[in-house]
């Protein structure tokens, strides 16, 4: 077989490796067990590079193998995919940084690594999943394997969080099953392919597609967070915060958010759900959910919790892109995946350093801490400008393209939906960054020496925050998110 | 013939007094009794099957009579084990009936 | 070869009953023997069809046959498996109590082998009458096996266990009698040929039909099994629920398909979903509200028994409707199946994780095992592993069997086991989450408690099984094609 057929599964297998053989490490064994870490993470990203390059130079990967009857698993390399490898590869080296500085001193390391690198391979499994069955075998082992990790505390908030997640997610998931088999008698297998292969079927049973489109995209909307399915994530919140990162940034949250992308783009495509008039429902229920986030994080004094609250409303820009239809309007939404992914695990990055090296929880605890740490606080303005939209920063070229799409696809509503969205991210955000800088202390961490905190902590939260400002700065140019995003929406809506 | 109509009527009976008794009765020995009177039943319907044949010139069938001999093998190896089941109940807790009350 | 696998484990039961001492060994061999043996002979049937073997050279009607086709194969493969890990864990389980005097091993042994023994022969034979002494036998073995921890619940739940079976085989032994009353023969090929709609042919397939119900304990005949299952030693534990639960499901089975094909109505399978459908449901919420770890696996089997009887109404269906065998029909038998398989696995596993546990902690109450995944790491994830295949997690052999079975309830359009198979799911997932959040929790543990030591091989025998019941999901192709060997209801099968 091609060295093409192997590399997606190759891509899968280093982190399923690379957490067998954590699993049986000792507590002590700190040095083999980070070497393995990170030569693991190392080793993803170059696949992910070479597998980036030859996709760009013509290259197809493509794995299959034969599952159950005619049902076959299979991954395989698209422009939508890549953007999520690339997303994934990135921020799964740095929050591997940060975790191993995070949980220095914790208990049970082996097992959080170990079941942080399953996480890492159904993350993957999703993104590279070239049919509906593929998809949902990893997105359930996704939800299965981020349990441990919820829970990792063991303290009985932990283990209700964990409860509520499960339930939310498990039944979730199970909706998302029965839609996906009802699917597949109709149609037999269900492959991604752009502009989906339902037409025909469009035509007989519309009544049966947009109830079966209801069930799909209901059980997704439940990790995608959108309103009222997002009961689960701000309890989830009690996981330590590389967890939360991990969770709200690349795997759990974007496995939804990918997967609606995945079924109005490549099972329904988007004429045929358009036709079928599912698109504006969604839209609207993508419009609800980034205003309600917003409000529900205004009144939140834990910090966690508002950014919580804040992840329910920006993984909504990414249905509502793509709900809206044309290519602008599409572009916006998915290169929001890449965008609020890097934005959003700067900014749990940086709460978990507060939390960890000062004991602060809350936004009322945060006055003056500019002073005391500035790298880790210029780290989060930057992120929380993205969030608001202020240029140059990532998040502006989101809302940017999202409102031209809207315009250009008719759809003026959404154009003060933006703004009024990006006033409330700044009613909530720009207090705390102001009375972090100018107000003046009130505990006593005044005196310090040396390093503000961990480097092992610092460098990840600096480095997405620099990758969030160049992503926004330097859109126009080769590398950028929104340079990729520009090749998977050529292959949605021709060039 | 006639001796065929006996057979099934006595097996009906038996059937219908073990079955009431299952039901019926409380005390293990009874019980034990109760199914062991069933089996009776059961096997007397067999002997009546191997007695269909009995005019023939090929004589009474000898399949179901095997097949009984087997079953009373069976029935004898329960009743044995049970009985023994139900003395060290009886010596262990005084009781002499299986226990109503809810599994917790 | 047939005749190895029951002679070697009926011959490892009588050695284990005068050897005592070596009788482990003498178990671990003939299992890990057997378990090869019955590896070949499903690649041989697997590459070559059904095999049949005529005891003394006599053959049907007359003489007794035994037949292996994919089916039994799969089983025979499956129970090898299971005894074999069940006997390594046992010796570790059965170590520490080292008096003179005699003890529960010591029983445990001759009578789980005759367990076994008996349950090839029910996988292997080929009519309805040595079919009923191999249930006997094997039933009679389980009884045993449930008295063998001695203490009041045991004995009362083995009493009960004994009275249910000694109804239900007298049920069906009197269904036996009707049958060659009124056909003269009593081989499963001979009588699927002759039996036709009538009222002894309805009678006899009611009698047989309850008897198994019963056997294998369907809602709401299931009343004997949660006490005897919880009641027994760990090991027993889960060959009754792996392996006897299996064995009376298979015979049911082969007879719904075979002798019975003919009388089987549309109505009368749907009845039979319906009572599996109330088991899921029933079972899953007894399990939830208990509070004894092994009880809650007990009511799981309760409610996965359930499943083992969804494929039975699409199974009926297909067989009154044209191509539907073809379109749904195989995958209900193949899901059904896979079901059964995996669940063995899975719940063995299972099994031996709460004795595990039970063995180390000297007690049950799942409130007591918080930050048990501390000490047992092993055995957390055993029973984690377990947990997927039981709740039908991707990727595991539960999964496969659930996709299968919700393929053919669309293909056939019934819906609603659609619905009910995955509300069971999220139910399982209820009671078996919440054990493994206690296993996780770290509430109140901050003195460790004492544990008993547990040997090694107590922990890898229930984590194997786990993973064989998990790599049942992830290569399906060989035993599903396996299964297609003797399929009952197609043609050339």
């Amino acid at each position: 077989m091609e060295w093409t057929f192997w590399m997606a599964p190759g891509l899968l297998a280093v982190s399923f490796v690379t957490a067998l053989l954590i699993f049986p490490l000792d507590e002590e064994q700190v040095r083999l067990r980070t070497a393995l870490n990170l030569g693991g993470a190392t080793l993803k990203l170059i696949l992910v590079g070479v597998m980036a390059w030859g996709i760009l130079t013509g290259h197809e990967f493509e794995a299959r193998l034969s599952f159950v009857g005619e049902l076959e698993l299979v991954l395989r390399l698209d422009y939508l995919s890549l953007l999520f490898i690339v997303l994934s590869a990135i921020l799964w080296f740095l929050t591997t940084v940060y975790a191993v500085g995070y949980l220095e001193q914790s208990p049970h390391r082996s097992r959080f690594f170990g079941f942080f690198s399953l996480c890492v391979t159904a993350t993957m499994g999703i993104a590279l999943a070239g049919n509906l069955v593929t998809f949902f075998v990893f997105y359930e082992l996704l939800t299965v394997v981020t349990y441990p990790l919820v829970v990792h505390r063991g303290t009985g908030e932990a283990l209700e969080g964990g409860r509520v997640y499960l339930l939310y997610t498990l039944t979730g998931g199970t909706v998302l099953l029965l839609g996906i088999a009802w699917l597949h008698s109709l149609t037999g297998p269900v492959e991604f392919v752009t502009g989906g292969q339902l037409a025909d079927l469009a035509v007989e049973r519309p009544a049966t597609l947009r109830l079966i489109f209801l069930l799909i995209v209901g059980g997704l909307g439940v990790k995608a967070a959108i309103f009222p399915l997002h009961g689960w994530l701000p309890i989830a919140m009690v996981a330590p915060a590389p967890v939360s990162a991990l969770l709200h940034a690349v795997a759990v949250v974007k496995a939804g958010a990918f997967g609606i992308v995945r079924v109005i783009f490549d099972v329904y495509g988007i004429e045929v759900a358009d036709g079928l008039g599912l698109l504006a429902p969604l839209s609207l229920a993508a419009a609800v959910t980034i205003l309600y986030g917003s409000v529900r994080a205004l009144a939140q004094d834990d910090l966690k919790r508002l950014l919580a609250f804040s992840t329910v409303s920006q993984i909504s820009y990414v249905a509502l892109g793509v709900s809206l239809l044309g290519p602008v309007a599409t572009a916006g939404g998915l290169v929001h995946l890449l965008h609020q992914g890097m934005m959003k695990v700067t900014l749990f990055f940086c709460a978990g350093i507060l939390s960890e090296t000062l004991g602060i929880h809350r936004v009322s605890e945060m006055r003056g801490v500019g002073r005391r740490m500035p790298l880790t606080m210029a780290a989060f303005t930057v992120a929380g400008f993205g969030m608001i939209g202020v240029p140059p920063v990532a998040g502006f070229i989101s809302k940017w393209y999202l409102g031209l799409g809207a315009l250009e696809a008719g759809q003026e509503w959404v154009v003060p939906l933006l703004a009024l969205s990006g006033a409330l991210n700044a009613t909530y955000f720009l207090p705390i960054i102001g009375a972090a800088w100018f107000r003046s202390p009130e505990a006593d961490w005044a005196e310090f020496d040396g390093p503000e905190t961990d480097w092992m902590l610092l460098f990840p939260a600096l480095a997405t925050a620099l990758l969030s400002l160049a992503a926004g700065v330097m859109a126009g140019l080769p590398f950028s998110p929104l340079w990729l995003t520009s090749f998977a929406v050529t292959e949605i809506h021709g060039p | 013939m006639s001796s065929y109509v006996v057979y099934v009527v006595g097996a009906g009976l038996l059937l219908v007094v073990g079955v009431h008794g299952a039901l019926t009765a409380r005390h293990l020995v009874r019980l034990i009794l109760a199914l062991n009177v069933m089996s009776g039943g059961v096997f007397l319907a067999l002997i009546a099957i191997s007695a269909r044949g009995a005019g023939s010139a090929a004589g009474p069938d000898p399949v179901p009579q095997a097949l009984v001999l087997t079953g009373i093998v069976v029935a004898v190896s329960i009743t044995a084990f049970v009985l023994a089941l139900a003395r060290r109940i009886h010596a262990l807790s005084g009781r002499t009936s299986l226990s109503e009350e809810d599994l917790e | 070869m047939i005749v190895t696998m029951v002679l070697l484990p009926f011959l490892g039961g009588c050695l284990a009953f005068l050897l005592r001492r070596t009788a482990p060994f003498v178990a671990v061999l003939g299992a890990a023997s057997v378990a090869a043996t019955a590896a070949m002979l499903a690649v041989g049937v697997w590459r070559s069809g059904p095999r049949i073997y005529a005891i003394g050279g006599w053959g049907a009607p007359i003489g007794i046959e035994l037949v292996a086709d994919g089916l039994s194969a799969i089983m025979l493969l499956t129970s090898a498996v299971v005894v074999l890990a069940v006997s390594v864990y046992s010796i570790g389980y059965h170590e520490h109590d080292d008096s003179d005097a005699w003890h529960p091993g010591e029983g445990f042994w001759p009578l789980a082998l005759i367990l076994w023994g008996a349950l090839n022969v029910l996988f292997l034979s080929a009519d309805v009458f040595n079919l009923y002494v191999a249930l006997e036998l094997m039933t009679l073995a389980a009884v045993g096996l449930v008295v063998l921890s001695g203490g009041e619940a045991a004995l009362m739940a083995a009493m009960r266990y004994a009275l249910a079976a000694f109804a239900a085989s007298m049920m069906y032994l009197l269904g036996v009698a009707i049958l060659y009353g009124a056909y003269g023969r009593l081989d499963l090929d001979g009588l699927a040929t002759v039996v036709s709609p009538e009222p002894a042919a309805f009678v006899a397939a009611a009698l047989i039909g309850g008897a198994l119900l019963l056997k294998t304990a369907l809602f709401p005949l299931h009343f004997w099994l949660p006490r005897a299952h919880a009641a027994a030693p760990a090991p027993v534990s889960a060959l009754l629920s792996s392996l006897v639960v299996t064995g009376s499901f298979y015979l049911f089975l082969r007879l719904w398909t075979g002798v019975f094909s003919t009388i089987a109505v549309p109505a009368a399978g749907q009845f039979v979903g319906a009572l599996g459908a109330g088991a899921i449901l029933w079972g899953s919420l007894q399990a939830l509200r208990q509070q004894h770890l092994k009880v809650m696996i007990a009511y799981s089997t309760v409610a996965q028994v359930g499943y083992l009887f969804l494929p039975i109404p699409l199974l009926t269906s297909a067989a009154t409707t044209p191509d539907g065998a073809l379109l749904w029909g195989i995958d209900a038998w193949n899901g059904g199946i896979y079901h059964a398989i995996s669940h063995a696995l899975a719940k063995a596993a299972m099994f031996l994780a709460a004795g595990t546990i039970v063995h180390a902690l000297g007690s049950d109450r799942i409130v007591g095992i918080s930050g048990i995944a501390r000490q047992l790491p092993i055995t957390t994830y055993a029973f984690g592993i377990a947990g997927m295949t039981l709740i039908g997690l991707p990727p595991s052999g539960g999964f496969v069997a659930k996709w299968l079975l919700l393929s053919a309830a669309f293909a056939s359009g019934q819906w609603w086991w659609a619905v009910v198979i995955l509300a069971g799911g999220v139910l399982t997932a209820g009671y078996i989450f919440l054990v493994l959040g206690q296993e996780l929790s770290l509430a109140g543990t901050d003195q460790p408690v004492e544990l008993s030591k547990v040997p090694r091989s107590m922990e890898y025998a229930a984590f194997s099984l786990a993973v064989a019941s998990l790599l049942l999901g992830l290569r399906v192709i060989e035993p599903i094609a396996l299964l297609q060997a003797g399929l009952p209801f197609v043609e050339g099968g």
